[in-house]
């Protein structure tokens, strides 16, 4: 790893690059919803990038374009890539459920209108507080949607389990 | 300054008099569904180690039907444990293989105008028909919501459907939202709610309006509200449920866009393979040769749906080298059809009736595509591999349009088959 990384806020990585629309049945097809997560992981991106879980290393970043993990519910494809090594995704834009499936598992999700100038293989550093990141290779500066403070608390914490374990231990039971 | 249905909804559960979009909000949540891939099995273990209960079971729905009937024996195992969360939790509202999910808010009228309803899958924006406000998550934030009975939200803005005219015989709501998603690109409704409104529209059933509610899901919006009427007022009254009419947007309410439509325009389409917004309509698709055909699914299985393609079927029969299968969307459509005949005009006609459930349609039950066969399907998603091998292709259309190309073998206006001059 680079020294950037300095605090829990910056996620440095390499980056693997997709396209627009890209669907949940290709990030993890149906047929392996059955099996359990270990498994799940090593079939990430089959539909549409056979072999990807196997190159993917841990602390990677996915670039996407527009409407990245359209489709089905299912929290096994955020669940599935996170698994596989990826801390964020960093995209135009997101399908609704599948943003919040990725705070509630600890991925990531980084919405950055210039997402398309990142290119593949390149290494980029991601200020999730300040909402910027930085194509490492060139110093390129882009900005992104910064989280709002208390979803963005989910995230860091690791997701909404740990969350609510805070909440619920609370003598209130309450939310929020 | 006015409010939409959604705001109106949102500013209820959040204790507050107004909202505006893009703000985030904790809301209460009415009613949770969950069903036996999102729910009992992945958030049981979540539960014991949280040590929590539900923190109230009446509120919550649940359903098998994603691996029902199970074909293997780790399906047979989320059958049994879904059960056993039933028994364990109290839940009352557990339907066990009677129907989707999606079909069964509305069949029973657990939906109501609104109300603000979360299930644990993507489709279940479906509920809008009724008038509620209805959103599909994941199984981590309905963990969330049937612990706390609170969840998050994002204020969503309104792009206002409006579809006057009336629908020419043959056309369905089917039609109406792949034409729209075609035009309008998969992603055009991304966070926002779609409200359809217009003369087509109040002439639709509960059945049909939940086809264009269920397709919100494939463009990208958050949710698809029909506003509450007297067809919902009488939905409800055929169940012995008394419901008042849901809120109504306010006439100067803000919405983010208008879109317009003449339903008398609208013709009969499909979406060609891999993209459900690459939408033509049938007289200029060419050849196109198919070998299976399924009617099912949460959009395409229900009642109406099967009658439709009975219309088709009658006095027919499937092509030779066509598979037709029927996956009936719950028992009491399976029941109706069989009483009225619709039954055994499809069977008669050479269609392979399967379960109730979600079927082939998420790439999990049975009737499954292998590499290189072309289907059309009265689904809503065509993905890659979505309904089984990477390399087989699905076309998503009507009921009349599956019907009238498993009897031709080919996909053609279904309205040949229906004696309507074209």
């Amino acid at each position: 790893m680079t020294d950037d990384v300095v605090s829990s806020d910056v996620l440095t990585g390499r980056v693997w690059k997709f396209g627009d629309n890209i669907d949940t049945d290709v990030i993890v097809p149906g047929k392996y919803l059955i099996r359990d997560l270990p498994e799940i992981a090593q079939h990430v991106m089959d539909g549409i990038r056979p072999g990807f879980a196997q190159e993917c290393g841990p602390e990677d970043i996915i670039v996407g374009g527009s409407n990245f993990g359209t489709g089905s519910s299912r929290e096994m494809a955020p669940r599935g890539l996170h698994a596989a090594g990826i801390t964020a995704i960093v995209a135009t834009s997101f399908a609704r459920i599948f943003f919040r499936n990725c705070i509630n598992v600890g991925l990531a999700p980084v919405e950055c209108a210039r997402a398309g100038e990142i290119e593949e293989g390149q290494r980029v550093s991601i200020d999730l507080a300040a909402g910027k990141v930085v194509i490492l290779d060139t110093g390129v500066e882009l900005s992104a949607v910064a989280l709002p403070e208390e979803i963005g608390e989910i995230l860091k914490m690791g997701g909404m389990e740990n969350y609510l374990a805070a909440k619920l231990s609370r003598p209130t039971g309450d939310i929020s | 300054m006015g409010m939409t249905i959604a705001e109106k909804v949102i500013a209820r559960a959040a204790g507050r008099d107004v909202v505006d979009p893009n703000e985030v909000l904790w809301v209460d949540v009415d009613l949770a569904m969950m069903h036996d891939s999102s729910g009992p099995r992945r958030i049981w273990p979540a539960l014991d180690k949280l040590g929590v209960g539900l923190r109230d079971p009446d509120r919550i729905v649940l359903v098998s039907d994603h691996y029902v009937p199970a074909n293997d024996l780790l399906a047979a195992s989320i059958q049994k444990t879904t059960r056993e969360f039933a028994t364990e939790f109290g839940i009352e509202k557990f339907h066990d293989a009677q129907g989707i999910s999606h079909t069964l808010m509305i069949e029973k009228g657990y939906a109501r105008p609104g109300m603000l309803y979360v299930g644990a899958d993507s489709h279940s924006c479906t509920a809008g028909a009724t008038g509620c406000l209805a959103m599909g998550m994941g199984s981590t934030d309905m963990l969330g919501i049937v612990t706390t009975g609170r969840t998050w939200l994002r204020v969503p803005s309104t792009i206002r459907v409006e579809v006057n005219g009336e629908l020419p015989f043959g056309v369905t709501a089917k039609d109406l939202i792949l034409t729209i998603i075609g035009e309008r690109g998969m992603d055009a409704g991304l966070y926002q709610v779609l409200e359809f409104v217009g003369s087509a529209v109040e002439a639709m059933t509960m059945q049909e309006r939940s086809v264009l509610t269920n397709m919100c899901a494939e463009i990208g919006a958050k949710a698809g509200v029909v506003p509450s009427d007297q067809t919902t007022i009488d939905h409800f009254a055929a169940l012995d449920i008394a419901v008042e009419a849901g809120p109504q947007s306010d006439d100067d309410a803000v919405y983010s866009e208008r879109w317009q439509y003449d339903g008398a325009a609208i013709e009969p389409v499909v979406a060609r393979p891999n993209r459900h917004d690459d939408v033509a309509p049938i007289s200029q698709l060419g050849e196109a040769r198919i070998n299976r055909a399924y009617i099912g699914s949460c959009t395409g299985a229900k009642y109406e749906d099967l009658a439709m393609a009975a219309k088709v079927l009658k006095g027919r029969t499937v092509d030779p080298g066509v598979l037709l299968q029927v996956a009936p969307a719950s028992r009491a459509a399976l029941r109706q059809a069989m009483e009225d005949g619709t039954a055994q005009t499809l069977m008669d006609a050479g269609a392979h009736i399967l379960s109730t459930g979600c079927g082939a349609c998420p790439g999990i039950g049975s009737g499954l595509l292998a590499a290189g066969e072309v289907s059309i399907s009265t689904t809503n998603r065509n993905f890659r591999g979505r309904m089984g091998d990477p390399d087989s292709s699905v076309y998503l259309a009507s009921p009349y349009s599956v019907a009238a190309a498993a009897v031709t073998g080919h996909i053609i206006d279904p309205r040949e088959l229906l004696g309507v001059s074209v």
